[in-house]
């Protein structure tokens, strides 16, 4: 079953993306602790893409894929026009960095990478996809 | 794959409609300023978290509680926002301690290993013998 969300730049749509992600994943037995944390690593993509790639523009829009086979991994897909926001490029701040310098921001992207098992990113000729895959057990 | 696609588009600005989807109480009881937080705290609305425990810290608050029974959510930017205060409240001997956390919300502090930097008590009893050092 594959689930398609399409949302305009604005991290006011988050709560969109959370309520779109939620729902589509509690049909399918996913147990309430794995899907809290793949709603938080998705929004954490997201307000990503929206803010960084984007700049909050609300005309931009992005497409979410889920991909739910059961007793397979998850695949979610944020399909953007091109513009990429590569996690994997950025060396994330320590916690203690954050800390001493008062950051507010850095700690998205850890959380990502310690939710979800893969992230790679696909460049096509008019298109980017960021692929995430989550393992999870299906009740 | 396509065709089977459940395809549900978002009207953008329907979302924008919707009131703000946190709110935040303070109260003060027995030298202690109370912050409760309702609903969720994401990238969009973080910023109020922020401005009320600044508020609190500004006003000479060195007791402060965040009632955090009613957060239904916290992304990393809510995080952020209590992490960037620790330095704060150590240098200015203000103690300020979380408590109430529903399970998912635990968890979300838990994966990077902060409910460890943070104050967190379990419910409001705890958190005030934490705060009044007891």
């Amino acid at each position: 079953m594959v689930y398609k969300y399409k949302v305009g730049c604005s991290i006011e749509n988050l709560k969109g993306v959370r309520d779109f992600i939620r729902t589509s994943l509690k049909e399918h037995g996913v147990s309430e602790i794995d899907i809290s944390e793949i709603v938080l690593a998705m929004d954490e993509m997201c307000s990503n893409l929206m803010i960084h790639a984007h700049h909050c523009n609300p005309d931009d829009l992005f497409e979410l894929h889920i991909d739910v086979e059961k007793n397979n991994p998850l695949v979610f897909e944020i399909i953007d026009d091109g513009t990429v926001f590569d996690i994997n490029q950025f060396s994330e701040p320590t916690l203690d960095n954050i800390i001493h310098e008062k950051r507010k921001g850095g700690l998205g992207i850890r959380l990502v990478k310690s939710i979800m098992d893969k992230i790679e990113y696909q460049k096509q000729t008019d298109k980017s996809i960021c692929r995430l895959i989550k393992n999870v057990h299906f009740t | 794959m396509g065709d089977e696609a459940n395809e549900q588009r978002v009207n953008i600005n329907f979302y924008k409609t919707l009131k703000t989807m946190v709110s935040i109480k303070r109260l003060q009881e027995d030298g202690i300023d109370f912050i409760m937080v309702v609903g969720e705290i994401d990238a969009s609305s973080s910023i109020e978290l922020d401005l009320t425990i600044a508020k609190s810290v500004g006003e000479g608050h060195f007791k402060i509680l965040i009632d955090c029974s009613a957060l239904e959510y916290i992304s990393s930017a809510g995080l952020g926002v209590f992490m960037s205060y620790i330095e704060e409240c150590k240098d200015r001997d203000i103690k300020m301690v979380l408590f109430g956390m529903n399970e998912k919300v635990a968890n979300t502090f838990s994966i990077l290993g902060l409910n460890e930097l943070l104050e967190i008590a379990k419910d409001k009893v705890e958190a005030k013998q934490m705060v009044n050092g007891i």
